[in-house]
């Protein structure tokens, strides 16, 4: 299941309409995924505060949607792109990679909240895609 | 058994009776034929499904997707015993139908982004969390009677 040109033309093009708002969708989509699958919460335990909003998840959402930018900007070859991000999640963060999904869902769920009408299914179809490219790549040097 | 909470339970009866299942129903189906392109194994005999703007067209899937969503009105009704409530549906599903279970979650997933669109900043992150979990539930209860 791998990106076709149309895929990657439809993330660019979408991306581009909601990039304004990353901060945003970042620090709702962790917020969502701390509240409704709490067994995240255990990667953030040195955080004071996991509410939704807060300072740290407002903080840290910006911090991911940075990655899935730069994902965007490296979509011809996301493993290139990625390598430092992955080398990071592989050897510090030890994340288990099926925490990628559940934020990947997240995201989408955002998205649909924020941008009911350019979240279309053909909008949909392509970032599910790409978010699941990101995963792997993300995954990559795990073993 | 499950156990629900208050909110859970008044978030549920809330959410299904504010729903307007003719656009939902459709928007959710055709979204799972489209994201999930495999699902669209189960409906050779729907005519055009050839790409999104003919799904989303197509009046054979507007109609599925309203008799699917009407089937969550019995479990939203019976929310302490949903896994008995579906047990004739999940042989159904199983002996007749032939659908692969998973295909329970990934349509469960298009109808949680749906209502999202729809329902908007109202859709909260404790919103979503009843509605998954209440999804999750009819999804294990369909899957439940496969052998």
């Amino acid at each position: 299941m791998s990106l076709t040109a149309k895929d990657k033309k439809m993330v660019k093009a979408f991306w581009a309409k909601v990039a304004g708002k990353a901060e945003d969708i970042g620090c709702d989509a962790l917020s969502r995924m701390l509240v409704v699958y709490p067994q995240t919460k255990t990667y953030f335990s040195h955080w004071k505060d996991l509410s939704p909003g807060s300072a740290p998840v407002r903080k840290h959402g910006g911090t991911i949607m940075g990655g899935i930018g730069l994902a965007v900007a490296s979509i011809d070859d996301i493993s290139a792109g990625l390598l430092a991000l992955s080398e990071l999640h592989a050897f510090q963060l030890r994340v288990d990679p099926a925490n990628f999904k559940i934020l990947s869902h997240n995201i989408l769920v955002v998205l649909a909240v924020m941008f009911p009408n350019e979240f279309n299914p053909e909008a949909h179809v392509a970032m599910d895609k790409f978010l699941a490219a990101v995963g792997r790549a993300l995954s990559e040097k795990y073993r | 058994m499950v156990q629900w909470t208050d909110f859970e339970r008044a978030t549920i009866q809330s959410v299904f009776e504010k729903m307007d299942y003719d656009d939902v129903g459709p928007a959710a189906l055709s979204r799972c034929l489209v994201v999930y392109p495999w699902t669209q194994r189960y409906f050779g005999n729907f005519g055009n499904l050839y790409n999104a703007a003919a799904i989303q067209g197509n009046p054979m899937v507007a109609a599925h997707g309203k008799t699917v969503l009407h089937g969550l009105d019995r479990a939203v009704k019976n929310m302490d015993d949903i896994k008995a409530t579906y047990a004739e549906l999940s042989v159904l599903h199983s002996e007749k139908l032939h659908v692969d279970p998973d295909n329970f979650r990934l349509l469960a997933d298009c109808l949680t982004i749906v209502v999202a669109a729809r329902m908007g900043a109202a859709f909260t992150a404790d919103v979503q969390g009843a509605f998954q979990k209440f999804l999750a539930v009819v999804v294990s209860s369909l899957g439940r009677q496969y052998h």
